[in-house]
């Protein structure tokens, strides 16, 4: 049997009320090392990330099993200091625990580990592997007739060159998944590039597109909020440069 | 074989409205019926095999209990990052059937043989592996799988025992005993074992569970400290597990299975089976030489 180490039990409450303010955001990621918060791969998704859990998600530290949680999937798991420093604001985790991110008793790593972090729903690491398993969500709440909770999963304009996400967005889109709304971060990391833009083979399966900003705010909560009728959506948030957040 | 988990899982189907069939384009036919009871909870990805093990991770992930089927080679080597991660490492279970065994249907070739499957899951921590000999056992080890929580494999074959051996699940079963040494031979392998051993003074122990391996019934059973493990795919595979299980007493093994050579060759099962040794004939030859038995070897 596979065991699951329930790691979370160790992790210590979070002792302040949450901050919960976009401007918070800048104190908890100086609570991060230097090399950590400076990533580019965290800077072009802060402003995602704070969207989804302040305005989108259906979910919170108390209700991290409710079945009825929308879930949200970080496939792009690489430069994480954003999402920590999100879910630290949400109560999810301890500000106290963002100093000492990639050491051996941290429950922080480069890349997010499920079984110890709350909250966190997939482990991530390796590209392409957070799309079928949000559609695998998506097919499940299907099944088990939960119209409402929502499957959201962020990946990179670089990871979208792993083939296994070709599989599964032509997959959802021949089931109709319209439970499921990617995000793909376009920082314009991808090695080889899309000459056409990332949202072309989406568009080109039949998924409702939309491009924002990746840092306007309004625009993403707008975009993300809207839930197609009856195919799965795309919002490509297009950041040209990486740059730090407000 | 494959008709019966078709079958049984049917039932299951009916049964328990957690578990969801995931397939990729293979066998799909086969479940029209259940498909057309269930048509939720039959779903092709087509063929789409990373899709397959991502697509079975989300399941569980929401709380249902997915059997992912395909070819052995398409469930677990192409997706094996997969099986890692989205499964293994997630902590999220599944059931996996393949179909092919070690060279089911030889006229396919190399790309269809899946010799290796056994080994490569001893890679990964806490995978249950399932080799039914026989249709019965296969619906008792899928049930027993489906049951569980974590990740089980059944191991389906082309190749059966000509009765089935009633085998509490996880544990093998002693058919006879001897004073030569232990036989074990594993799934399919049992009626090939039993033709090569007739006339030798040997315990013959019946597996259809070999992860985790039934260390107990093994020791237990152990008179002289001579094994002798006969598995339907790549020879040696548990060598390891039962040097682990007789590190406290000086022993001998032989591993006898699949050969690791490329043969590159068609034809049938039973030409096949010659090739690497795992015929009546070939066994008795290597099994007397190991036991030391009165047998001319030519």
């Amino acid at each position: 049997m596979t065991t699951v180490h329930d790691h979370t039990a160790t992790i210590p409450a979070p002792k302040m009320s949450p901050p919960a303010l976009y401007e918070d955001l800048t104190k908890l990621l100086d609570l991060i090392s230097q090399d950590q918060k400076h990533s580019s791969a965290s800077a072009s998704t802060v402003d995602v990330l704070w969207v989804l859990y302040d305005r989108i998600l259906r979910v919170g530290p108390s209700s991290c099993a409710d079945p009825d949680r929308d879930r949200f999937v970080l496939s792009k798991g690489h430069g994480p200091a954003a999402y920590y420093a999100v879910l630290a604001a949400k109560g999810f985790i301890s500000p106290d625990l963002l100093p000492a991110l990639g050491a051996f008793e941290s429950p922080l790593g480069h890349h997010p580990d499920r079984q110890l972090i709350p909250g966190v729903e997939i482990s991530s690491g390796s590209l392409g592997h957070g799309l079928p398993i949000a559609v695998g969500m998506a097919i499940g709440l299907r099944i088990q007739d939960r119209p409402e909770p929502r499957v959201f999963c962020l990946l990179g304009d670089g990871e979208l060159e792993e083939g296994s996400n070709h599989e599964a967005l032509w997959l959802a889109a021949v089931l109709g998944l319209s439970a499921l709304t990617v995000i793909v971060v376009d920082n314009r990391s991808a090695s080889v590039g899309w000459p056409a833009g990332v949202a072309a083979p989406f568009a080109a399966a039949g998924w409702e597109v939309e491009r924002v900003g990746a840092h306007d705010r309004g625009a993403l909560e707008l975009a993300l909020r809207r839930r197609p009728g009856s195919r799965p959506g795309l919002v490509v948030a297009e950041a040209a440069e990486p740059e730090m957040p407000a | 074989m494959r008709q019966r988990f078709v079958d049984e899982l049917g039932r299951l189907l009916d049964e328990d409205a957690r578990v969801v069939v995931v397939l990729a384009a293979i066998s799909v036919g086969l479940f029209d019926a259940a498909r057309a009871r269930h048509p939720q909870r039959v779903v092709d990805v087509g063929i789409r095999e990373q899709s397959l093990l991502g697509v079975a991770a989300g399941l569980a992930h929401v709380g249902l209990r997915p059997v992912a089927h395909t070819f052995a080679p398409f469930l677990l080597e192409r997706p094996f990052e997969q099986l890692k991660l989205d499964l293994c490492h997630q902590g999220l279970g599944a059931t996996l059937v393949s179909v092919g065994a070690s060279y089911d249907f030889p006229e396919y070739g190399t790309s269809h043989f899946c010799p290796e499957d056994v080994a490569l899951l001893d890679t990964l921590p806490g995978i249950e592996v399932h080799v039914p000999g026989h249709p019965d056992e296969a619906a008792t080890l899928l049930r027993h799988a489906v049951a569980g929580s974590g990740v089980g494999y059944v191991r389906l074959s082309e190749s059966a025992n000509s009765e089935a051996v009633p085998t509490a699940p996880g544990r093998m079963r002693i058919l006879r005993s001897g004073e030569l040494g232990s036989v074990i031979a594993v799934g399919p392998m049992l009626d090939p074992v039993l033709a090569a051993v007739e006339g030798m003074d040997l315990t013959v122990i019946y597996a259809n569970t070999v992860r985790p391996w039934d260390r107990e019934t093994v020791l237990g059973s152990l008179g002289r400290p001579a094994v002798a493990v006969v598995e339907p795919y790549q020879e040696g595979t548990s060598v390891e597990v039962i040097n682990e299980a007789l590190g406290h007493v000086p022993h001998r093994i032989l591993g006898l299975g699949v050969g690791r050579r490329d043969l590159h060759r068609y034809g049938r099962r039973a030409e096949h089976d010659r090739a690497h040794g795992l015929d009546p004939a070939s066994l008795r030859i290597a099994l007397s030489h190991f036991f030391g038995v009165g047998e001319p070897v030519p």
